[in-house]
């Protein structure tokens, strides 16, 4: 590789390996995880890692940092091999990770979080001692203030990401990875967090970033390893290659998400929430007045970061979460929106509910796929008679129907859901919430963790719904997907509806903005 | 006269509430570390038995408690290798210690001393007797202040104080130790423990070994300190009254003394009289039997504060995937 | 996790496994008593299943276990960990016995559908509590049931000794119920079609718990509610999601429990004691555990399962009778064995079984 004298990585295109991975494989059962991977790290830089959901990139990093232990392979760290059989051997040769699932003792302080596992002596006073001045003296430093003695449970995500990295860069780490860093963040917290990393960087830590958002990668790193299927497909340097370009490496093939659809012909208004607001448990706005509707023969996507209130709108919609107030109509009719038991309410009325998580929710993984495909309709006369009894052979033939109609692999009415691959999983969900016949689906996140020739199929049956003159409610974080899809479009941005727009008289740069909570057309006017 | 009562009682109180407070700190440790524990009651009989049996045979009651722990131990160990290393169900192995200790002190028992079960009449080298402080004689004609010297602060055997210090012991260690810190943490969010480069396994073993080292003691308590000898079945549900001394304590060992304090108040009233009479009605000494248990479903059912158990708790830790 | 096995060796090795592992345990146990366990074993055997006699009292024994072992497998499916049995069966006693005193019934049969209820009513409300609180405030079911297991006991002192008690009798048991409310035994019925048996307790309960076995069957696997406990029991958020109440799933899954449980006294009570004495469970709660546990929550797992534990108990008699050295209490030693090896050392036979037929798998392929 020719030295680049004007790239950011420029200077470092000569430093020494930080770190040095060859030949590294894992298997988990029968899934091979990880594949023969090589990768090599460049001292003093930021090394992104993307791929798609389940390429192995969180499996890789898992055992860099000794929370998985390889079937084979080398790990070097700073030119020296470094057996790393547990976290203590990553964090004595100076790796930290900021794990995407926080790492945190929630009743605990933020010092006593700090210096768990990395107690200066037998009794606690002298080490709470000294995390306190070195708290403050990080805090300073790298912009990263938060009250040592604050219940970390009690502090907002963006703060609990603050303290995994004190953690790290407590323990004095050299090398810090982070695992899908910004999916739960807000914009202005994710720029600040890539701040913080580069003042790392410019210090001479290496660090090792995670994410599926090519957009970041283009923006912080200085190299980009592709991974794929559990293999390493290529490292490039960031400045030399596209979005385009990684994302065809991630996928394996020109990737064509251009769905084949006609313009919509929407109808009536079918639902529609008007100023629904939900405040949870802990006292947080999920929702905040939200007002929409959606007209049968139309796809209303909902775009914007998780965690902005998305999933709660469609929980509510669904009848599984309750709302604090507003109101919600079907038809012109209203819907008790006051309980978490009113699924199958929603099902009478004609709502079907893709969720979010097929594992948590849309499934039982225990169940067989012909228990699985009458889910939450179990109920209809022609899947239960009086007394009680279920019908098992009508369950069993309409599940072999929809396995036919939605080409569901293996074709086996008697296999246990745990059995079939992410795509199919969905396409079982799929296949019962719209054969059940709805005049609105609500569908969360239909291609997550779903092999790309799925996606294609999955896609089509929804615009095939849409055709036939229902209304659909789209949530997706992945923005491709939604303007791919979508008739109309919703974003979201902290509970409430920063803006709607036509699908076909907007871009992404307008979305960005309004998934950043920022009002366009406001912007231009100022 | 009503003063010498209310002492009795109260002394009386203090040696019932030891062996509960001593299994309810070995509970404790455990459940703090994320380790249900219902086979507190089993661990006790064990080693109530044991103290007994080998206090009998070698006549010596300090040899008698190095037993009854070493009993209680193993049957620690038993579960440690089911919920710890081989990630079983927790529950179902603490059922399972409780049915083991039964049959087996019941079983062995008679097999080893022909007594119906029983051990031999301890002699007093093979009890812990009470001890009399110092100046309990100088200060007994004093009004009040003898009086509660004398029955109330001294006159119980060493088990009892060491029952009484291991309270400020178990909340030193585990809020003023590096061990104590990584035991809670264990105990709520493993994940974080082990990420921090500690050993799950090796800290939860450390916690359940500790729980079965008190509720040893406990058991010998019974059998060579207040009892001279064990009898069948002589726990009589009292690893269950300390489990929900536990509950009601919300897991701390400040509030765990004094749960155990009233639950043997309330044994103490109990034997002393068959029912109490207030006004016209009477309550029966069964529903001061049952007092305990109700008084921790209520507080299960958070009508009386919620008690939360530790996050963790009764899961085993397995790496996701 | 992503290894699953065969069903053969999931549902038939892996328990034989547990089970021959608790087994050889129980032996040890008993060679270090110094006794030789392949003789116990044969007094064992002879005794419970040696005569008609030995039979009778087994298959006694069985039924009430086959309720019990229900009571536990029903709150499995729901994903509950019922261990108040011990206390709802000695309410169900409290219920029966309500009914059998109350009216001088002139029949068995009219008596028998009223007793059920009484007995099943009263298991069921002691259920209830527990399971309520746990579906509405979270309180660990287990806990709570340990708890009402301690205040049933106390109840149920306190009723026979001040309220049920025979005046002027000193001992805490009702008096006799009429003949009327007498189950027929085994032996009666049998003696009428012409086979003679030798008098046992056995009586027409057994037939009752072949029936509940049944019953519990099509609850589980062919109805509504039973596809939604199991539902509940795999996955909450799958199941609120279907439109399935937790809080109702949970009351209904525990109230049946309980009254399974309290229906082991139509076999002790109605059909053998015919009054209620103190502690009449005698651990048979606790048992169902162990039955429940080794059958796989399976009806007819339960039904093999309570079979050998009436094995146990009625050979475990003998056993104690011939062989001094081992008393009753080995019964609860084996019991509390097969506890361990088959539920909470479960693993420590399916671990290297996951590993052998995943390496045979990698081999194949």
């Amino acid at each position: 590789m020719p030295p680049q004298p004007g790239s950011p990585a420029g200077g470092a295109a000569f430093a020494p390996l930080a770190i040095e991975l060859s030949g590294i494989s894992k298997s988990f059962g029968a899934v091979q995880a990880n594949r023969d991977i090589h990768l090599a790290v460049r001292r003093g830089t930021i090394h992104g890692i993307v791929g798609e959901n389940g390429a192995g990139k969180s499996t890789l990093m898992s055992i860099l940092y000794g929370f998985y232990e390889a079937d084979a392979g080398e790990i070097r760290i700073n030119g020296r091999a470094t057996p790393i059989r547990d976290s203590q051997a990553a964090i004595a040769a100076g790796i930290g990770m900021v794990h995407q699932h926080f790492m945190l003792v929630e009743p605990f302080t933020v010092l006593e979080n700090v210096i768990l596992g990395a107690e200066n002596g037998p009794l606690l006073r002298p080490s709470l001692a000294r995390a306190r001045t070195e708290l403050t003296r990080l805090a300073k430093e790298y912009e990263l203030q938060v009250d040592p003695d604050a219940v970390v449970g009690e502090l907002s995500v963006g703060f609990q990401q603050r303290v995994e990295i004190l953690k790290a860069l407590y323990r004095e780490c050299d090398i810090l990875i982070l695992d899908e860093p910004t999916g739960v963040l807000t914009p202005a917290e994710a720029d600040h967090l890539f701040r913080i990393l580069e003042h790392l960087k410019s210090e001479g830590k290496t660090i090792l970033l995670i994410t599926h958002k090519l957009r970041e990668i283009m923006a912080a790193t200085d190299e980009v390893s592709v991974m794929r299927r559990g293999e390493m497909v290529r490292t490039l340097t960031t400045a030399e290659t596209s979005p385009a370009e990684l994302a065809e490496l991630m996928v394996g093939r020109r990737v064509l998400l251009r769905v084949e659809k006609t313009p919509a012909t929407p109808g009536p208004v079918l639902l529609e929430t008007r100023d629904l607001s939900l405040t949870d448990a802990k006292g947080v706005e999920r929702l905040r007045a939200v007002s929409l509707e959606v007209r049968a023969g139309e796809i209303l996507g909902i775009a914007g970061v998780a965690g902005n209130g998305q999933s709660e709108l469609l929980e509510v919609l669904a009848g599984i979460a309750p709302a604090t107030s507003g109101e919600v109509r079907l038809k012109g009719e209203p819907l008790d929106i006051s309980r978490t038991t009113n699924a199958d309410d929603r099902r009478r009325r004609g709502i079907a509910h893709v969720p979010e998580d097929r594992h948590r929710r849309g499934l039982v993984m225990p169940y067989q796929t012909w228990e699985n495909t009458s889910f939450g309709y179990h109920d209809l006369p022609k899947f239960c008679a009086h007394l009680g009894l279920m019908k098992g052979d009508a369950m069993r033939e309409d599940a072999r129907g929809k396995i036919e109609r939605f080409d569901i692999r293996p074709p086996d009415p008697n296999l246990k859901a745990a059995n079939f691959s992410g795509g199919n999983q969905q396409k079982i969900v799929l296949a019962r919430e719209i054969e059940c016949g709805p005049d609105v689906l609500l569908i969360g996140q239909p291609t997550r963790g779903v092999d790309i020739g799925a996606i294609e199929f999955i896609h089509r049956q929804i615009v095939a719904l849409r055709d036939a003159g229902k209304a659909i409610i789209l949530v997706s974080v992945e923005l491709d997907e939604i303007q791919a899809l979508s008739d109309r479009i919703v974003v979201m941005f902290d509970g409430r509806v920063s803006g709607t727009r036509q699908a076909a008289d907007t871009d992404e740069r307008e979305l960005g903005l309004l998934m950043a909570g920022i009002e366009p057309d406001k912007g231009a006017a100022a | 006269m009503e003063l010498e009562i209310l002492l009795q009682i109260a002394g009386s109180s203090l040696r019932l509430a030891t062996p509960l407070l001593l299994a309810c700190l070995a509970g404790l440790y455990s459940e703090r570390a994320g380790i249900f524990d219902i086979g507190l009651e089993g661990k006790m009989l064990a080693a109530a038995f044991m103290a007994g049996a080998v206090a009998a045979v070698t006549g010596s009651a300090w040899v008698g408690l190095l037993a009854g722990i070493a009993a209680s131990m193993v049957l620690s160990l038993i579960h440690g290798l089911a919920s710890i290393t081989l990630k079983g169900n927790q529950l179902i192995s603490g059922v399972a210690i409780n049915f083991l200790a039964s049959g087996l002190t019941a079983l062995v028992g008679q097999n080893w001393f022909h007594q119906g079960g029983q051990t031999p009449q301890l002699t007093a080298g093979g009890r812990f007797l009470a001890l009399e402080l110092p100046l309990t004689e100088t200060l007994a004609p004093i009004p009040v202040i003898g009086p509660i010297y004398q029955h109330l602060i001294s006159g119980h055997n060493i088990l009892v104080y060491l029952a009484l210090a291991a309270v400020p012991a178990t909340w030193w260690v585990l809020f003023r130790t590096r061990f104590g810190l990584r035991l809670r943490a264990v105990g709520e969010n493993p994940g974080a423990v082990d990420t921090a480069g500690i050993s799950v396994v090796r800290l939860r073993y450390a916690a359940v070994l500790i729980c079965g080292l008190l509720c040893g003691i406990a058991g010998a308590y019974l059998s060579t300190g207040m009892a001279a000898g064990f009898v069948r079945e002589m726990t009589a549900g009292k690893g269950f009254i300390a489990l929900a001394a536990l509950i009601f304590a919300k897991w701390r060992p400040w509030p765990a003394l004094g749960a155990c304090l009233l639950f043997g108040f309330l044994e103490a009233i109990g034997i002393r009289y068959q029912g109490i009479t207030i006004g016209s009605i009477v309550i029966p000494v069964q529903f001061m039997q049952a007092l305990p248990y109700i008084l921790t479903v209520v507080i299960l059912a958070g009508f009386v504060g919620k008690a939360v158990p530790p996050k963790a708790g009764g899961r085993p830790y397995v790496k996701e995937r | 996790m992503n290894t699953s096995l065969p069903r053969w060796v999931d549902l038939g090795l892996i328990p034989a496994l547990n089970l021959t592992l608790a087994f050889l345990v129980a032996g040890l146990v008993v060679v270090f008593i110094g006794e030789n366990p392949v003789q116990a074993l044969r007094f064992l055997v002879v005794g419970s299943l040696g005569s008609s006699y030995g039979i009778g009292f087994t298959l006694f024994y069985a039924t009430t276990f086959v309720f019990t072992g229900l009571s536990v497998a029903i709150a499995f499916h729901a994903g509950l960990f019922n261990i108040g049995g011990e206390g709802q069966a000695a309410l169900g006693g409290i219920g029966a016995t309500l009914v059998c005193l109350a009216v001088p019934w002139p029949h068995w049969t009219l008596a028998l559908p009223f007793a059920l209820l009484g007995a099943g009513l009263f298991g069921a409300a002691w259920a209830f509590l527990p399971g309520y609180l746990q579906a509405k405030r979270g309180s660990h079911v287990v806990i709570t049931t340990i708890m009402f297991n301690f205040i049933a006991s106390a109840l149920v002192v306190y009723l026979l000794v001040n309220v049920m008690k025979v005046p002027g009798s000193m001992s805490p048991e009702t008096r006799n119920f009429a003949p009327g409310t007498h189950l027929p035994f085994m032996h009666e019925m049998l003696g009428a079609i012409g086979i003679t048996v030798a008098k046992t307790p056995m009586n027409l309960s057994a037939l009752l718990a072949l029936l509940a076995a049944f019953l519990t069957w099509v609850l589980i696997w062919r109805t509504r509610l039973g596809y939604e406990m199991r539902a509940f029991g795999f996955s909450e958020p799958a199941a609120v999601y279907a439109g399935i109440d937790p809080v109702k799933i949970t009351v209904i899954a525990m109230v049946l429990s309980g009254a399974m449980a309290g229906m082991m006294a139509l076999n002790v009570v109605m059909g053998f004691q015919h009054r209620l004495v103190l502690d009449y469970v005698g651990g048979a709660g606790f048992v169902g555990i162990a039955v429940s546990l080794m059958g796989r929550s399976h009806p007819l797992g339960v039904v093999l399962a309570a079979i050998l534990f009436g094995i146990l108990y009625q050979g475990g008699a003998e056993l104690a009778f011939e062989m001094p050295n081992i008393s009753r209490e080995m019964i609860v030693v084996i019991q509390a064995l097969v506890i361990l090896f088959t539920g909470a050392l479960e693993n420590l036979v399916r671990i290297p079984m996951q590993r052998l037929f995943a390496r045979s798998r990698t081999r194949a392929a």
